[in-house]
């Protein structure tokens, strides 16, 4: 979880670390847009190869949600 | 001028990617028009399917992946004259900059630049191609207009295949051998499915479109046939905007 949470905040450039947890609602950030939501389909398909799309995002409301869909 | 201005009466069409989608759609509308069409595409079973929506006879299709040299070149050698092309076969691939893998660059290069290009030189060489026949290069609006984000090695196979186009078009010109470029914008096709949006972006999407929503194959289909027919016989060089008005904003 904690390599996932890494992973997820290394997309997001100007939060810092350590303001991300399993239970951080992701969309609620300031800098969340579109071509972040790419970043984190991309990132996941790179680290882990997972497939998800636009809906698995819209789905998701914390970032455990979408670690979750790592280990399904 | 009458309505054979528009006609395909007698001209044999060679299409790519004619087993879906756009190509698919340009087939159905050449045979439509008069044309004897040769249908090119990987998947046999979608080939028949397409053949079998054709109007009139002396059509035939070619299972062939496009990206096997020898095999087009065999394929160069087998068929006959002919007085149009269409190249509709590409595939799309989104991803954004910072992730881009070099395989996956090539293989779009591959498909979408290469192996059209390669199709059009050696139907050239071979003396395949007859004087005053058109060539069509399905592009994008996505690369020589606009572009999308994720969409770097599709837009570059895309505006490379215009530049190509135009130097085609200039060296050709002797032998009345027009080439011209469509770029479209979103048309409905099962390409679409393959990006990374969900259903709902799409239809916000489709909100940015003045004419209302995207394109179909047919609308690309209808301008690929009046590049085919004599209609056009002065326009050469050509990229067409085909975007329900969507690069106005
Ligand atoms: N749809 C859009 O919104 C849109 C917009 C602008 C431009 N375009 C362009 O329009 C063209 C057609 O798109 P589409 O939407 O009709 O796509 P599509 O439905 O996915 O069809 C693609 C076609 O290309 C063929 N193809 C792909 N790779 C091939 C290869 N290596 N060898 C031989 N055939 C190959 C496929 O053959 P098999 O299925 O038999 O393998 C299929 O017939 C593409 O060049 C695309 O870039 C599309």
């Amino acid at each position: 979880m904690e390599d996932f949470i890494n992973n997820f905040a290394e997309q997001i450039d100007e939060t810092e670390r350590n303001e991300f947890s399993k239970d951080t609602k992701f969309k609620d950030l300031d800098e969340w847009d579109s071509m972040i939501a790419l970043s984190i389909i991309a990132m996941m398909d790179e680290e882990y190869e997972i497939t998800i799309n636009g809906d698995d995002i819209k789905n998701a409301n914390t970032i455990e949600d979408l670690y979750k869909l790592v280990n399904a | 001028m009458d309505k054979n201005t528009f006609s395909l009466d007698g001209k044999t069409i060679l299409v790519t990617g004619a087993s879906s989608g756009i190509g698919k759609s340009i087939a159905i509308a050449c045979s439509n028009f008069g044309a004897i069409v040769l249908l090119l595409g990987r998947n046999i079973n979608r080939l028949e399917q397409s053949m079998s929506l054709l109007n009139g006879k002396g059509h035939s299709y070619y299972s062939i992946d496009l990206n096997k040299s020898e095999d087009v070149l065999n394929l160069c050698n087998d068929l006959p004259k002919i007085d149009g092309v269409v190249h509709s076969a590409g595939i799309v691939e989104s991803q954004l900059f910072s992730f881009l893998k070099e395989d996956s660059l090539r293989t779009i290069l591959d498909t979408n630049l290469i192996a059209p290009v390669m199709l059009s030189k050696h139907l050239i060489k071979k003396k395949k191609i007859n004087k005053e026949s058109s060539i069509v290069f399905i592009s994008s609006i996505s690369g020589p207009a606009i572009t999308y984000i994720g969409n770097s090695s599709y837009a570059a196979s895309k505006s490379a295949i215009c530049g190509i186009a135009k130097t085609m078009a200039l060296e050709l010109a002797p032998k009345k051998i027009r080439v011209n470029t469509i770029l479209p914008a979103m048309i409905e096709t099962e390409l679409i499915d393959s990006i990374d949006s969900s259903s709902e972006d799409i239809e916000l999407d489709k909100k940015n479109y003045p004419l209302g929503g995207y394109g179909s194959p047919e609308d690309v289909a209808s301008t690929v046939i009046f590049l085919l027919s004599p209609a056009s016989k002065w326009m050469t060089g050509t990229d067409i905007k085909l975007d329900g008005g969507l690069t106005l904003r």
